[in-house]
């Protein structure tokens, strides 16, 4: 019993903390949430569904699946791949490389979607010859998904770091050292090691990659039914004063959240299946 | 390494797919026009494109199409600039057309002589919103600058709309003291009556609307119109200041996109339609000032005549006016730098 | 996942890393760096030769005139303020959702994402209306002489609502994957519950938290979409640094845009690196 108490804290304590975390997250996401959700509602369900099944919103949605199920997958390699380059190796300049990967946090929306104006636009770097060759990048679909590209960039490899970073590579070299290949230690060891941060990962990217809107809003072109994201749609119903619209489709993204409960939920569930859940 | 050359020509010839560039096909039967435009107009434009649509298709049986792009109308032009594929831009003032004649070279730069009344079809001033009642009991400019009233603007730094805001302010100032000295001093008090600077013109009406900021909103006659019926309908009432500003949303034909697309003639035709009766009715009923008297006439109940100055009569036109006002280190910097 | 197995390159490579019996280095080092070149420097050195194109003067003159000073002053001094707000309830949160059960735990959990998701200016909207003067909780505030929305505050509150999911979830998988062994052990020798904490489990996740701080800082540094509905803009004031780049391309100057771009960029990646040196140092004394 003694031992017991001396790894957690008091029942006191305990709802002490958790009644401060809920608090806290009561006011600065419970609220906003609210708020989203009320205004969409505001006049009932026939006006909000309208909103969500209207042409425009329908293609917006489309979009931004599209845009996401390329964006997530890419910076997925690009994440694992640099994680396992800077946590199980040992070189100078690390730190450096970790920063330029954080870089995309530091720039603002605004001026990524500027860069990809200032290289394909059609007075970019890239532009004339874009032109000539009829190859459309920004105002189109792959303009979009460079942006959200890069936005999301470092979501997963920067999820991914620490923790690999505290997880240390002794389990790998001792899977090597009985013969295992690179591939298999990945697969059979390190995996199943990081699977909540990747994740984690996976899930923050996602959502971010959904809801982008400063960048994508530079390149998109706003062309209705055409190249509007959810997030773009949501700003021009905003702007046509439709708020029950506006914040229908924005609750449609805040329900996002309730898709990541989804997802690890199954994850959970089939790891315990399997017995290999460590937690 | 053969496994990921597949991977990196499979995701390559996946962009290029994806990038298959769009553009009107003139050919045949159908055309498709791509009309960028600023962000009140959308309800303005879906009348009348199927009314063009209709036209057109029984002038020559081409069927037309649109593409539609509603944004800030600065960010609009430059996004044409930069490459968006307009046939047709429909703006909120002449600067931003000029712009593109400037640095995109993508028509003439005397393109405001190719159509009737300054290519600006429809037009409309500033007029005050207030609360239901006026409360305040605001019946000019002058009141706004008593002490108690706020005023709610957005940054002409970042909104066209609020560059038509200040530009009004202005001529009241200078009417009134008789010198541009005492109309920055106008528009200096003015602006110390202005608790937030909205980005655009349609967050600056939903503050005043929804966050119940405010006692005044400058506003658009078009969009305090709209506040007036249908947004806020019976919560607000409109102001008819003693001068105000002719605001002219001008629109164009991007002759070298159109060229590029095969649409000129369609194009041309679009923008031509809106100063038919027909079209003139659908802008007087989306609140915009129609050109052609006869429909003005029909109208009057909604637009009552106001002594409005011009940005080219009494500003020298635009490019003189941002200069001299609106760059960095004009008079509206220098409004804040005294602060 | 990498489309070939690493195993078919076991060479160590270059003698400037030190060896290890891992392979894989030179494929996923590779493919990291060339991906970073393409989707990021590549594209961010645009800014740099755009703004090298002004001259010097010119440069100085807008990028470090006392008006874009102050907006500098103002987003980075914000976003400090709500990185250690969020580092302070973000740990507190992560600690909760990993070490405690309760009614709800899930939904709590999900709910934390929930600032990605939800696009930026719909956060603001959000905030705005809770926070304004006639607002849900402003209402309350304002009889208390506490103005939130179109102060400095408002674009904290902002801040930290964007930053807060960039803590949690980097602290969350490093407490979720510190055993409970070290604890008992820690506890088996005497130390107190505090003693522990402080110890033991702080250090081990110090660098995730530090990472949480650093990228919910510099997020919030380039923060513009939701900020600019609850900052109220005035000049000098509530203007942020973004706001004045999007002034800046508002006159066509795209080359202003990028002079204050590039201040913003190269303090932001400063902050970043040192606390990535602090960090890499941290773990060079205390052996990882």
């Amino acid at each position: 019993m003694t031992r017991r108490r001396t790894t957690t804290e008091g029942t006191a304590a305990r709802r002490l903390l958790i009644a401060l975390a809920l608090a806290f997250l009561g006011f600065f996401l419970l609220l906003p949430l609210i708020a989203v959700f009320s205004e969409a509602l505001k006049q009932g369900i026939g006006p909000f569904l309208d909103a969500v099944t209207s042409d425009d919103a329908l293609s917006a949605i489309r979009l931004t699946l599209l845009v996401a199920a390329i964006s997530v997958p890419v910076n997925m390699v690009f994440g694992v791949a640099a994680s396992w380059a800077i946590t199980k190796f040992q070189f100078p300049g690390k730190s450096l490389l970790i920063t330029l990967i954080d870089l995309p946090f530091s720039v603002s929306p605004v001026v990524s979607g500027l860069i990809f104006v200032l290289l394909f636009g059609a007075h970019g770097w890239f532009g004339p010859w874009l032109a000539e060759h009829d190859v459309k990048i920004i105002f189109a679909v792959p303009g979009i998904v460079l942006a959200t590209v890069f936005i999301t960039f470092p979501f997963i490899a920067r999820e991914l770091i620490p923790l690999m970073m505290e997880q240390g590579k002794d389990d790998e070299e001792a899977a090597i050292s009985l013969g295992a290949s690179g591939w298999q230690t990945f697969w059979h060891v390190t995996l199943p090691n990081i699977r909540w941060g990747l994740l984690y990962g996976v899930l923050l990217c996602n959502a971010r990659a959904m809801g982008e809107f400063g960048a994508v809003s530079v390149v998109s072109g706003h062309i209705r039914g055409e190249t509007n994201t959810m997030p773009l749609h949501v700003e021009i119903l905003y702007n046509e004063y439709d708020f029950v619209g506006a914040f229908a489709v924005a609750s449609l993204l805040a329900c996002l959240a309730l898709v990541t409960l989804v997802a690890k939920t199954v994850l959970e569930w089939r790891f315990d299946i399997h017995g290999s859940a460590k937690h | 390494m053969l496994r990921r050359r597949q991977f990196i020509a499979a995701t390559g010839a996946f962009i290029l797919a994806a990038c298959s560039g769009q553009g009107g096909d003139g050919k045949a039967g159908t055309v498709e026009i791509t009309n960028v435009s600023y962000d009140p107009t959308r309800e303005l434009y879906e009348a009348i494109n199927p009314a063009f649509a209709a036209y057109w298709k029984q002038k020559t049986g081409q069927t037309v199409s649109f593409r539609m792009s509603h944004g800030g109308s600065g960010k609009q032009s430059r996004a044409i600039i930069d490459g968006l594929d307009a046939d047709v831009a429909t703006l909120a003032l002449a600067y931003d057309i000029d712009a593109i004649a400037d640095k995109g070279k993508l028509l003439p730069a005397d393109w405001q002589k190719a159509l009737p009344d300054n290519s600006a079809p429809y037009t409309s001033t500033i007029v005050f919103l207030v609360r239901k009642g006026n409360p305040k009991g605001i019946k000019d400019w002058g009141d706004l600058v008593k002490p108690g009233v706020e005023v709610i603007t957005p940054n002409p730094k970042t909104s066209g709309g609020a560059r038509w805001n200040f530009l009004a302010a202005w001529a009241y100032g200078r009417k009134q003291g008789g010198s541009d000295a005492a109309a920055e001093a106008y528009v200096k008090n003015l602006f110390g009556h202005v608790p937030v600077l909205d980005s655009g013109a349609r967050g600056s009406t939903t503050t005043f609307v929804e966050r119940g900021i405010g006692d005044v909103l400058l506003a658009w006659e078009n969009e305090a119109l709209l506040a007036e019926k249908e947004l806020g309908k019976g919560n607000f009432q409109i102001v008819v200041p003693s001068i105000s500003i002719l605001a002219e949303p001008s629109v164009a034909v991007i002759s070298a996109n159109a060229k590029k697309h095969h649409v000129e003639e369609a194009a041309k035709a679009y923008l031509d339609f809106l100063y038919t009766p027909e079209a003139q009715v659908a802008i007087a009923r989306n609140f915009y000032r129609p050109r052609d008297p006869k429909i003005a006439e029909q109208f009057k109940a909604t637009f009552p005549p106001i002594p409005m100055v011009t940005v080219d009569k009494d500003f020298g036109g635009w490019k003189a006016a941002q200069k001299k006002f609106f760059d960095d280190g004009g008079v509206f910097d220098r409004i804040y730098a005294q602060k | 996942m990498p489309s070939h197995s690493p195993s078919t390159i076991k060479r160590p490579p270059g003698s400037w890393r030190q060896p290890s019996v891992l392979p894989g280095f030179r494929l996923t080092f590779g493919l990291s760096v060339t991906w970073l070149t393409l989707i990021v420097l590549i594209p961010l050195a645009t800014i740099f030769m755009k703004s090298a194109g002004m001259g010097w003067h010119e440069f100085v003159q807008v990028g470090l005139s006392n008006r874009a000073l102050a907006a500098y002053r103002l987003s980075f001094g914000t976003a400090a303020v709500a990185g250690l707000v969020n580092a302070v309830f973000g740990l507190l949160v992560a600690w909760v959702l990993v070490r405690y059960t309760f009614p709800g735990h899930k939904v709590v959990s999900a709910l934390v994402d929930l600032p990605f998701a939800l696009p930026t200016a719909v956060a603001g909207i959000a905030l705005t209306a809770i926070y304004a003067p006639n607002g849900w909780i402003g209402q309350y505030l304002e009889p208390l002489g506490i103005k939130v929305a179109f102060t400095p505050l408002g674009i904290i509150v902002a801040l930290v609502f964007i930053g807060l999911p960039f803590v949690v979830r980097s602290v969350e998988p490093v407490l979720a994957d510190l055993g409970k062994d070290v604890e008992e052990a820690a506890a088996t020798l005497g130390a107190s519950r505090l003693q522990t904490f402080n110890r033991v489990i702080f250090p081990a996740i110090f660098p995730a938290l530090l990472t949480g701080f650093a990228l919910a800082f510099a997020r919030g540094v380039g923060e513009y979409g939701s900020v600019i509905f609850i900052s109220g803009n005035m000049p000098g004031r509530t203007e942020i640094a973004p706001l004045l780049i999007v002034t800046q391309l508002e006159q066509y100057a795209y080359n202003g845009a990028t002079a204050i771009a590039t201040v913003m960029m190269l303090a932001s990646f400063g902050v970043l690196l040192a606390l990535n040196l602090l960090q890499a140092a941290r773990r060079r004394r205390y052996g990882a």
